[in-house]
């Protein structure tokens, strides 16, 4: 069987071989230049920038059209609808340059395709256009950079709220750790020499504050209307921290604390029911059940969000938004940690 | 052998010498010293051009393989088990580990060894002498050097795919500890530290070409060949290989701290870790130093990719066009800009690193400004194509379409440097898209452009146009197919680099927009296998070059249809005016060759 391929190979590498010849033979004796381009040529490639134009522009509505319900549902952060708000106003800007500065591009390119008759005019440069053009963007780009910066400077302020809820979310290789400070309301200093199997995310044992702190995996709780303040720590690599929903963002450094405070806004249950999410849902449900799965519902999710490895695409936990009350029941039923080794140690 | 080294340093020095041109003539070039160990820069200019073709395909062929598991994950295909071996493909399927070593190989070799080596490499060697009336480069034999340390490095970054334990898996950024640490995933063992070293000889290559394309452009031009005279090709590959030479030794003292973390036990980029069930000694580094120093190159790194290809394209455009390029001067000058502010805006990269949030509203302010001559370039090209005589050639489409691609790259670049915004789409595949875009489009397609327009003076024949329109158009729907709908699933909240992205079930529901991207990547690569074959077929078949077949004004097109050793037989050309003297009223021809004299009342274009 290989053999009969490689034969076919080399026949098909002879045939090629004696069409090309033939071709060379007849090129050389009408002595043509190929390589020059002609009128037809010209306008040919002309006609097609133009039918690409239209076929590029209507790709990107048709993508608008058929993707737009798949983007990020609504913010479920305060300060994420502002960034919404922002991003909204700088598409339309980005895709107004997009359609003005393709379209001309295109255009040109096809009205003043190559005609043997034609002279081009000899141009060299113009001070308005190129004054116009220079000021225009710069203009702008100063109001992209005056809110943007606005925003950002909002978001990142540190004392919105003076009694914040406080959620450390420690990383390692693969999975998250959400970490309550408990009673105290205080975390308490971290060791990563003392990490261990009791002792799983580093923390000071001779430090009391810790006792009190609880630690969560697979899912943590978020209540809301209230702010909340995250640190990050790492036990290993860079990881980073990715809410989408909550248009939050933050890198997970070894040896070093970083800090990110959103608040949500909208309940995991509220979110099950907007439209968008809904049909986004429905078409996963459908792909599961295609393939022997069970129905899931939405949740929001914490994905790690710089390469660290192996299953860096699996390193996920579950969010839950809900209300205050629901909230401190669900905390009330996690155990501390100085509780829950002792629990560890007895059996 | 008479030519060892030794006389071949000498040969070198006497090339500027214009008197002694002919003494060329009468040595006898073994095939060794002519085609192997060749001082010549245009010999140079192919072996980087062969160089940086082998190892584009390898790089496209292995992002097939990793965009089929993202397409069809869990999907056998034989032919995976059979590239990948049993260990890397096991029953077709793709190995986690596999698919980051795959990633990290293919971006590594696309932005270091196809743009920036390759462009550079080919562009800059093979038009610097010939554009601005040269003999050779400066040093003929540190040119021979830079070549052969991009081989090296070329021949071990591939040799890493072969070792057991798999090759670098980092991303092309190998950001540590990840990279430091061979516990933390295999690739940062053997393959990291050949990585390593590859790298280390390939910024050596880029240092030795990079000096010598500044010495040679700056003493070694021909009578007359002021910098306003000069070709924008040659101030772009200029200011290229001033961004190379600043930024790439930063790039180097990186790589050698990560070195000494790795194997001397230092702390540069290592704190408070704890891993393979143990704490680890290190204390007081940051790997946050590393992404500092690493983005100090890294982003002029993006410009020394595009520059080049926006160099190649202003010449294209222009003599296709068959006009003078517009606004030459403001060319220059966004170039410059841009070249200058590259520096200082690395810090986009790293907003979400918990950097102080002042210290991001810095970059952001800089970044944007970035866009400012970014603009002006883009308008300048559009309005060199207005009221012109547009000849399509294939260079010409590849041009066209980078002015294209650039645009629509460039604006999503906006969206990105507002920090604000930034926070939502940070490594997602919204940031895959923006970079393909500028480079997978772009950049690529000026070294297409500059392949089709330069092939008659490298192998003295044409290529196939019909083939090249074919390969464009091909090209252009398929990049715009497969990297358009990135920005959606970016918009959708999907990261980079996941293995794949139905392992949970939130982005179930993209697989459509993933196979569509897969399709067209494939669609994309039968172009490029066109392109192959038009190339190859070319080099030894291909019809036979005329003089000057687009018509054109720069000196390269002066010199004799032969390989002459030192350029021109005879004296070298004197020149005087600048080189877009396309369709200037008054003249027998719609262009007037740098070589012409000017009228007793006419200007020089570039004195505007
Ligand atoms: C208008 C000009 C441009 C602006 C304002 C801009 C801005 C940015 C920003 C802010 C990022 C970081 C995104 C993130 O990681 O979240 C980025 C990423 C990137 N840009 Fe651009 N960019 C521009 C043009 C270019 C050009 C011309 C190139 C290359 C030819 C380029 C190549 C890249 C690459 C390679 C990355 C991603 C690196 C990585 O994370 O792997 N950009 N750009
Ligand atoms: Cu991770
Ligand atoms: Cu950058």
């Amino acid at each position: 069987m290989t053999l009969l391929y490689i034969l076919a190979f080399v026949l098909l590498c002879i045939a090629l071989n004696q069409l090309f010849k033939v071709f060379e033979l007849s090129r050389d004796l009408r002595g043509e230049k190929l390589y020059k381009t002609t009128d037809s040529d010209n306008k040919f490639n002309g006609r097609a920038m133009f039918l690409f134009m239209l076929l590029f522009f209507g790709f990107f509505l048709w993508q608008i059209d058929a993707y737009w319900y798949r983007i990020l549902p609504k913010s479920a952060s305060e300060h994420g609808n502002k960034i919404d708000a922002l991003m909204m106003a700088n598409y339309w800007l980005v895709i107004l340059v997009f359609f003005v500065v393709n379209g001309f591009l295109f255009f040109f390119a096809y009205k003043y395709h190559g005609k043997k008759d034609r002279k081009a005019e000899y141009i060299l440069h113009n001070n308005k256009l190129e004054m116009l053009w220079t000021v225009v963007p710069a203009i702008a780009l100063a109001f992209i950079i005056i809110f943007g910066l606005k925003y950002w400077n909002e978001i990142m302020k540190r004392d919105n709220d003076p009694n914040p809820i406080k959620i450390e979310l420690y990383a390692k290789q693969f999975d998250w750790t959400a970490r309550y400070p408990g009673k105290d309301n205080e975390f308490g200093i971290d060791d990563y020499m003392q990490i261990d199997g009791s002792n799983p995310v580093g923390l000071d044992t001779n430090d009391a504050r810790c006792h009190d702190d609880i630690l969560v995996k697979n899912e943590f709780h978020l209540p809301v209307g209230r702010e909340v303040i995250f640190t990050f720590r790492s036990r290993d690599i860079i990881h980073s921290a990715f809410m989408p929903h909550f248009r939050a963002q933050m890198n997970c450094v070894p040896g070093q604390i970083t800090t990110f405070r959103f608040k949500p806004i909208v309940t995991t249950a509220e979110m099950r029911k907007e439209k968008h999410v809904q049909r986004n849902l429905d078409e996963v449900n459908a792909i599961r059940i295609k393939r022997g799965d069970d129905p899931v519902e939405f949740d929001y999710l914490l994905l790690c969000n710089k390469i660290c490895g192996a299953s860096h695409y699996n390193m996920q936990m579950k969010i839950v938004v809900e209300s205050e009350a629901d909230y401190n029941k669900w905390l009330a039923n996690q155990k501390p940690i100085k509780s829950a080794a002792k629990t560890t140690a007895q059996k | 052998m008479e030519h060892n080294a030794h006389a071949g340093v000498l040969h070198g020095h006497h090339a500027h010498d214009h008197d002694h041109a002919h003494d060329h003539h009468e040595h006898h070039e073994t095939f060794v010293s002519k085609y192997v160990f060749s001082m010549d820069h245009k010999v140079i200019s192919r072996q980087f051009l062969i160089t940086a073709v082998i190892m584009a395909v390898v790089a496209m062929v292995m992002s097939i393989i990793f965009r089929l598991q993202l397409a069809w994950p869990g999907e056998k295909f034989a032919f995976i088990e059979a590239i990948m071996g049993r260990k890397w493909g096991k029953d077709g399927i793709l190995d986690p580990n596999a698919y980051l070593a795959l990633v990290t190989i293919h971006g590594t070799i696309m932005v270091f060894f196809v743009l920036t080596g390759g462009l550079s490499g080919t562009f800059s060697n093979l038009l610097i002498p010939l554009q601005i009336g040269a003999r050779d480069m400066a040093s003929g034999f540190l040119n021979m050097l830079s070549y052969w340390f991009f081989l090296a490095s070329s021949t071990i970054m591939l040799s890493s795919l072969f070792i057991e334990d798999g090759a670098a898996s980092a991303g092309w950024t190998i950001y540590p500890p990840l990279s430091a640490l061979p516990e933390a995933i295999p690739g940062s063992k053997l393959g990291m530290t050949l990585w390593l070293v590859s790298m280390s000889l390939f910024i050596v290559s880029s240092l030795l070409g990079g000096l010598n394309y500044i010495i040679t452009i700056i003493n070694l031009r021909t009578k007359g060949m002021k910098m306003t005279r000069l070709p924008l090709t040659v101030w772009a590959f200029l200011i290229t290989a001033i961004l190379g030479v600043l930024s790439f030794p930063v790039l180097f003292s990186c790589a050698l701290l990560l070195i000494f973390d790795r194997s001397m036990g230092t702390s540069f980029y290592l704190s408070d870790i704890y891993i393979g069930g143990k704490p680890m000694e290190q204390v007081g580094g940051s790997p946050i130093l590393f992404e500092h120093l690493f983005w100090f190159l890294g982003h002029p790194e993006v410009y020394i990719v595009l520059l080049p290809a926006l160099g190649i394209t202003s010449e294209i455009i222009a003599t296709n066009s068959r006009k003078p390029i517009f606004g030459y001067r403001a060319m220059i000058g966004s170039m410059l800009a841009i070249g200058f502010l590259s520096f200082i805006v690395w810090g986009h990269h790293m907003f979400m690193t918990g950097m102080n949030p002042f210290l991001g509203s810095v970059f952001v302010f800089t970044t944007l400004l970035i866009a400012i001559p970014s603009a002006v370039k883009a308008f300048n090209y559009i309005t060199t194509l207005w009221k012109g005589n547009i000849q399509y050639t294939p260079a010409m489409l590849f041009s066209i379409g980078l002015v294209s691609s650039f645009v629509t790259g460039g604006v999503t670049g906006i969206i990105l440097a507002d920090s604000t915004l930034d926070i939502t789409v940070h490594d997602t595949y919204f940031v895959v898209a923006h970079f393909h875009i500028v480079m997978g489009l772009s950049a690529i397609f000026g070294m297409f452009a500059g392949v089709y327009h330069w092939f008659p003076k490298m192998f003295l024949r044409m290529m196939n146009k019909k083939l090249g329109y074919l390969h464009f158009w091909v090209t252009f729907l398929g990049a715009y197919g497969v990297f358009f709908p990135m920005h959606f699933l970016g918009m959708s909240g999907v990261p980079r680099r996941y293995y794949t992205n139905s392992n949970f079930p939130l982005f179930d529901n993209l697989m459509d927009i993933n196979q569509f991207v897969t399709m067209c990547a494939i669609f994309a690569a039968f172009g490029q296998v066109i392109f192959l074959i038009n190339f190859f077929y070319s080099i030894f078949r291909g019809e036979k070059a005329t003089q000057n077949p687009w018509n054109s004004n720069t000196l390269e097109w002066t010199t004799p249809m032969a390989h002459v050793h030192g350029n021109w037989p005879g004296a070298l050309p004197e020149v005087h005016r600048w080189s877009y003297d396309y369709s200037k009223p008054g003249q027998p021809h719609d262009f007037v060759p740098q070589t012409v004299p000017l009228g007793p009342d006419e200007h020089d274009g570039g004195e505007h």
